[in-house]
């Protein structure tokens, strides 16, 4: 039997596994067994969230091994890590410590202002942020197996996240629905290679599986971007940032599971205490957003 | 014929595009009470542990047990885990299938492979290998009593049991374009 590892159907085969279901931000392996305890599909190992790289400042890039190491040890669902836009050997080393996801992350300091990391070389699959349909096009290009819409990372606000998932899944209804003869111009105007962009117009949906994420931070915010037509949830700060973590998580794995069920919604929104504090991204200064890092 | 597909979390629209395909009538389960006028279930792949707890949260493990003892149910990856008597590990599970199950037995995500296996169960419809996923999967370690290896990789690790009206499945037949898996376990069904 000839076992074949590293395929792109077998990267893109894990994100489909983690289909409905919530991917939780941690920084200790205690936070990640919270996570795993209640419904997290997965976790991503970070040192600081969104939130506290954003209040240090400083260059953020990929964590301690140590640290990554100790996370995997300490659950059975799959692990991500994140590695900066274009640091190909972060994400070398990510690959070599067993890592089931990498995000090749605009919430990390970029390596590169010019390029991505080339993903197809790798045999642990990518995950990537786009804002718009062209952006999706070309990580998956580069061989992106999972993406996630950008959102505006560790402000808790969901502003972002519904206006990137709006604009990719508008983006993919125009697509579905101009003359063929109109693709080609299509895909010079939004920067798209023209074969993934075809194959979308075919599917009438991405290639690969696309969650939402940055700024999701109640259970509402995460049954919102569900029934917007993402498949599942990146949450970041939102969790870990909040009074009661292990509840908050809980509740956003539910309502992730059933979004439609508005009362089964006002069932779980209770008495979770406090959301994180958040920032209101229309007062932000356009300089500290983290959604226009990629290329 | 109506079967319901578990869509607590992971793949289970992708079960539903191969059912469509052979003209099945299916319903999404998230409530003891969408199990009612179902003729058989399928349990998708996605993680065993965030099913299981949601499966305790809305109070559908039991209900799903009661179902297995008189219906079909097929567990695809995460679903194999759940059908399982043991895991290995503390984590709800359905007790259904004499079978004990390793997670992630062949290792993490970067050792997931796909590979063509020749599937006896399968070789009245068609002689072709049958193209199976395996993604962070688990193996049957043993089965017990009334369930049997339905199929084994060469070196006799089991991916496959079956007992009676309940199949389980290391591997991911809704990933493929292959439909004799899913006609498989319908056929069980008419017995």
């Amino acid at each position: 039997m000839e076992e074949n590892t590293g395929s792109f159907a077998v990267k893109k085969g894990l994100a489909q596994m983690l289909k409905g279901g919530v991917i939780m931000d941690v920084v200790t392996p205690e936070q990640a067994k919270i996570a795993e305890d209640a419904g997290a599909c997965a976790v991503m190992a970070l040192e600081r969230v969104p939130a506290d790289i954003r209040a240090d400042g400083g260059v953020a890039r990929m964590s301690d091994p140590d640290m990554i190491a100790g996370i995997i040890d300490a659950v059975s669902i799959p692990v991500m890590a994140k590695a900066r836009i274009g640091h190909f050997v972060e994400a070398q080393i990510l690959e070599s410590l067993g890592v089931d996801y990498i995000d090749e992350s605009e919430v990390l300091t970029p390596a590169d202002n010019d390029y991505h990391i080339w993903k197809h070389d790798f045999k642990v699959p990518f995950v990537c942020g786009c804002r718009n349909l062209g952006e999706a096009m070309r990580r998956i290009g580069e061989g992106a197996a999972m993406m996630r819409t950008k959102g505006e990372a560790g402000t808790g606000d969901v502003v972002e996240a519904v206006y990137h998932a709006r604009t990719v899944l508008g983006d993919i209804r125009r697509l579905q629905n101009m003359p063929i003869e109109e693709v080609m111009t299509f895909a010079k105007e939004i920067g798209a290679p023209f074969d993934v962009l075809m194959e979308t117009r075919e599917l009438g949906r991405l290639p690969v599986v696309n969650f939402a994420a940055g700024g999701i931070a109640t259970p509402a915010d995460a049954a919102l971007m569900m029934q917007l037509g993402v498949d599942g949830l990146f949450v970041g700060s939102g969790i870990f940032k909040s009074g009661d973590p292990a509840k908050r998580a809980a509740a956003i794995v539910k309502a992730c599971t059933h979004y439609n069920d508005a009362s089964i919604l006002a069932d779980i929104s209770q008495n979770l205490g406090e959301a994180m504090v958040g920032i209101n991204v229309s007062t932000m200064p356009e300089e500290d957003k983290l959604a226009g890092r990629g290329w | 014929m109506k079967i319901g597909i578990l869509a607590l979390q992971g793949a289970f629209a992708e079960h539903i595009v191969m059912l469509k395909k052979l003209g099945v009538e299916t319903a999404e389960v998230r409530l003891p009470e969408q199990l009612d006028d179902l003729d058989g279930l399928i349990i998708p792949g996605g993680e065993s542990t965030t099913m299981g707890k949601l499966m305790v949260d809305y109070d559908l493990l039991e209900p799903i047990r009661e179902f297995g003892l008189g219906h079909a149910v097929w567990g695809t990856c995460a679903g194999a885990i759940l059908l399982a008597a043991d895991a290995h590990r503390k984590q709800p599970l359905l007790n259904l299938m004499d079978i004990s199950v390793e997670r992630n037995a062949f290792g993490r995500q970067v050792d997931s492979f796909e590979a063509a296996l020749d599937i006896s169960a399968l070789k009245q419809a068609d002689d072709a290998p049958f193209h199976a996923f395996f993604i962070r999967a688990p193996i049957i370690e043993a089965v017990q009593g009334e369930a049997k290896a339905l199929v084994t990789l060469s070196d006799r690790r089991i991916v496959a049991a079956q007992d009676g009206q309940l199949l389980a499945t290391s591997f991911h037949p809704e990933l493929t374009g292959d439909t004799r898996f899913h006609k498989y376990f319908l056929s069980l069904i008419k017995k």
